[in-house]
Parts: structure tokens; sequence; C-alpha cells
């Protein structure tokens, strides 16, 4: 916040920022339609909550409306300043514009919510790049600050924050629209808008690398957003779909890693570590995705892969079975080498290790993932299995060659000691 | 706002189109001008000859070279262009998608340049 001062009997300074925090990203996206500009848009936003800081002793009734209106004066201030700077007849329009009586001067939560999806699905747009588009979402739409976000993403903040004027630009420049898509287009672009929040989680979940608190809170912003857009888009089962995969993964998140960081399998997790009351509303959303109508979309069939593991007491008591069954619809939704390898890894529960052996061995006959190391993990794991220790010892070897962070190192060599 | 769809497809492969293909993209792209012009969205257009004609020209310290070809070797070359009239990105996007070479080759969306 740009303003140092603090009225005595004013409000905390906390308050407000958590207030920035929280409808931040719903008054920006107001906003942004009002002015017709998004870096502008920003600036008023940021006038506004220093106003905020200098003037409220008391949260009104209706804060996003007065944050709203504020930043609108604001706005129309600055049109103000340069028509008097540059004395240009176009200004007038966006002032009447901005300034009409047409606009409610008490936004509605629905008019709120509609802008709302609108900085979603621009933040998300195609035409930027992916990092680009994750960079913006957690900015504009989470209100994470340009320095988080960098933290986050392991660049420096002057990098992100030259990302983040080059979207803007790009938007102003090319014109990207600030529209919710048409509904022949919403399908495709929602897919695009869900792949954001996976990957932003995906980045979050993998949290065995950078500052693991960092990482964490991008789990939760994930889980976060899809809330969000669930709430926006009522009803659309890919979007309940996915928020049960990130709800049922994080629920395991505690008995992931053991005190000093070790990695932890989930056939060695304790089980009452996990969260019940995440995997509770996880298994509720499954029932939701599959009930509607139409295929199911990969997240709602890689949760109910999940939501298997997740009801299992004990890992003995998992329903493999119905596993194998869920990654061959996978297979079929969305094929890729990964899901093949998760398959083998199911079907070596069933069928198994000399069975699930053969599907590793097509994979790595077809040249795929070659520089994945759970490829040879999940081999060395079956040729041990198998009792074909040297080929299990040689296979572990290569994983651990492939293994980049620390913790999956350790688990590969742990392996390898156990041969030994 | 405008935009200028510039059409990028492979001339070998191109080239290796039999005479009724090539028919039938003649025919596509007359379907689809006519209906861009319907629209008010054409503001112009052009096929452009092969690369085989084409020739660069560039001025290096005072002096002009002239050489063969285009001025980089890529897999797709430029083969024609529309400038159109679009309300947004998305709007340009939807009628690039509609050129009939985007179902092989590609099409680049860049916005004109608009000096205030």
């Amino acid at each position: 916040m740009m303003v140092a001062l603090r009225r005595e009997r004013g409000m905390r300074r906390e308050e407000i920022e958590h207030l920035f925090r929280h409808d931040g990203g719903r008054v920006l996206a107001t906003l942004i339609r009002l002015v017709g500009d998004f870096e502008v848009a920003e600036e008023v936003l940021q006038e506004a909550f220093a106003a905020a800081l200098e003037q409220w002793s008391a949260v009104p009734d209706n804060p996003r409306a007065w944050l709203v209106n504020v930043g609108r004066h604001k706005a129309i201030d600055r049109i103000r300043r340069q028509m008097r700077l540059r004395a240009k007849r176009p200004f007038l329009e966006a002032e009447a514009a901005l300034a009409g009586d047409a606009l409610p001067l008490e936004p509605d939560d629905d008019s709120l919510s509609d802008d709302m999806l609108r900085l979603i699905f621009i933040c998300c747009h195609p035409a930027l790049n992916m990092e680009t588009r994750v960079a913006l979402t957690l900015r504009a739409v989470c209100g994470l600050t340009t320095e988080a976000v960098a933290r986050a993403f392991l660049v420096s903040e002057d990098a992100m924050a030259q990302r983040l004027v080059r979207a803007k630009a790009k938007i102003r420049g090319a014109r990207i629209p600030y529209e919710t898509p048409d509904p022949d287009r919403l399908d495709e672009r929602l897919e695009g808008v869900l792949a954001v929040i996976y990957l932003v989680f995906s980045e979050g979940y993998a949290g065995t690398s950078g500052e693991s608190l960092t990482r964490e809170n991008l789990s939760r912003e994930a889980i976060r957003l899809a809330r969000l857009l669930d709430e926006l888009l009522p009803g659309r089962a890919e979007i309940a779909g996915l928020l049960a995969l990130m709800l049922l993964h994080d629920a395991r998140r505690s008995a992931r890693a053991s005190a000093e960081g070790d990695i932890i399998l989930l056939e060695d997790q304790d089980r009452s570590l996990w969260d019940e009351v995440q995997i509770g509303e996880g298994l509720q959303l499954i029932e939701r995705a599959l009930r509607a109508p139409g295929r199911p979309s990969s997240y709602t069939v890689q949760a109910a892969i999940a939501a298997l593991h997740a009801r299992a007491r004990r890992h003995e008591d998992t329903d493999w079975p119905q596993i194998v069954g869920l990654y061959e619809v996978l297979m079929r939704l969305s094929p890729s080498p990964v899901v093949e390898l998760n398959h083998a890894a199911a079907v070596a529960m069933v069928d198994g290790p000399a069975r699930a052996l053969d599907l590793i061995d097509a994979l790595i006959g077809r040249g795929e993932l070659e520089a994945y190391h759970l490829l040879p993990a999940v081999r060395g794991n079956l040729l041990s299995r198998l009792g074909r220790r040297e080929e299990a010892k040689s296979a572990y070897t290569q994983a651990l060659a492939l293994a980049k962070l620390e913790p999956e190192r350790r688990l590969m060599a742990r392996r390898l000691a156990e041969l030994d | 706002m405008q935009y200028l769809l510039l059409i990028y497809a492979n001339e070998a492969e191109a080239a290796k189109m039999g005479d009724a293909g090539r028919k039938e993209m003649m025919s596509e792209y007359q379907t689809f001008t006519q209906s861009i012009i319907k629209s008010g969205n054409f503001k112009g257009g052009d096929a452009l000859q092969a690369t085989a004609n084409a020739t660069t020209v560039r001025v290096r310290n005072g002096k002009a070279m002239t050489t063969d070809g285009p001025f980089a070797e890529t897999r797709e070359q430029l083969g024609g262009y529309y400038l159109i009239e679009a309300k947004d990105l998305d709007e340009a996007t939807a009628i690039a998608a509609r050129v009939p070479s985007a179902k092989f080759g590609s099409i680049e969306v860049r916005p004109v340049m608009v000096y205030s």
C-alpha cells in the first residue's frame, strides 16, 4: 500500500490488506470493465485501497461497492487531468461513459460476479502464453503481489513485472476482449482456464523443491480458484471434477512426507493423517460430476481414481480392479504415456508384476518417457517383486540418475540400498 | 480495429496438390472471401506468387543488396493475406479459423498498428 499514514482510530492495516487479498480481484474485475484498461484499473484500485486505509474507521456496509466507486472517480480525475493536458475531444466520451448514470452506484453482486468471470477468462486467454496466463491469474484474480508470484515461479521480481507488463500491453494492443466467451467457444475456453488452475495446483503439489510454504500456498490458491469458478459457472461437471481431484490429492498432503522431508509413498502413508473433511467434500463433488450427462472429463476420471484410494481404510483394501478400469477409460479420453505408466502400475496389483512389466517394456520400446525417472522406478519395483534383483538395481540406478528433486533422489537411493 | 491475417503454408506440399485439389481450394477461398465481404469484415487481400519468385532487398552501409528468395528459410511460407476489420481479437481469430488454408497451414493474426 502506498499510504504510510494510519489514523489513530482507523482500521488496522492488516484488516484492509485482508480485504484486498479477498475482494481485490472482484473490485479490479469491475474497474477494468468501467475503465476499459487493465493497467489503469490496477492503478486506480491501488488508489482506492489507499483511500480506504486513510478514511475507514470501520468497514462500510458494502466495501466492494465503495472501492469500485472510489476507483471510478479516481479514473474520472485522471481523464480530466489528461484532458487539460492534451485538450483532446475523445476523452469527453470516455468521461461520459464513466460518469454516466446508467452505471449502478451500488453494483449488485451479480454484475460483480460477471466481471470476475470476465477477468478469469481474459487472464487465461489462449492468445497469452501459458506462463503468462498463470502469472496474470495469480496476480489479478488471486490478488497475490508481483513479488509473491515471482517467488513461486523462482524468477526475479523484475522479470515477473516485465512479463505482466507485456501481457497487459498485448491485451490492449491486440484488443483481447473483456468478455466471457460465446457459448460455442465456452467449452474450449473453460478447458483452458482449468488447465491454468491445475498447473497452479501441480506447481504447489510437487512441493518438494523451493520454499515449501510458498508452494503449498499455490495449491490452496488453485483450490480457491476452482471453488470460485464453480460458484460463477454453476453446474459444470468438469469444474466439479477438477475441484474434487485437487481436494482429494491435497487431503493427503501431511501424510506424503516425513518430518525429514522424505517422500512417503501411498502404500506406506499413515491414513489417519488424511484430511477427512476434504475427502468428504471431494467424494460429494465426484458424485455430482459423474451424474452429469455426457462423457466425463479426464479430471473427473482422475478424481474417481483418487477417490478409490481415499476410500480404502488400509492400502490392502484398495479396489485395484476398478482403478485399472478407470485408467483404461482415461487412456481413451486423454491418452498419454504417463497415464499408460500409471495403468501398468495398477495392473501389477491385479494381474501381477509380470504382466505389468510387459506393458512397461512396450512403452520403452516406443521410446516414450525416456527422461522420466518414474518409468525406471516402477520397472525396478516390478523387477524386484519378480526376484530379478540385478535388473532391479540397474533400473533404480537409472531412476536415480534421472530424478531431479532431492527427496526423489533419496527415495531411489533407499530402494537401491534395500536391494543390497 | 484492423487485423492482418497472414496465411502460411508449406509450398512444397501445396505444389503436390493435383488440379482437382487446387480447384476445390480456389472455390473454398471464393466462398470464404464472399462471406467476409458480405459480413463487412473484408478490407483487402491477395494471394502471393511462390517464394521461388521472391526477391529480398536490404540496405547495409548505404548499399542496396538484392538477393534471391525470402529472408529466412522456414517450414511454412507466406502465401497470401487478408486485411480485415473485427471488433476484437476473438472475432479476428474466429475469422482466421475459417480461412481454408488454416486446415493444413497456419494463420498469423497481427493487429494493425494504430497511431494516435
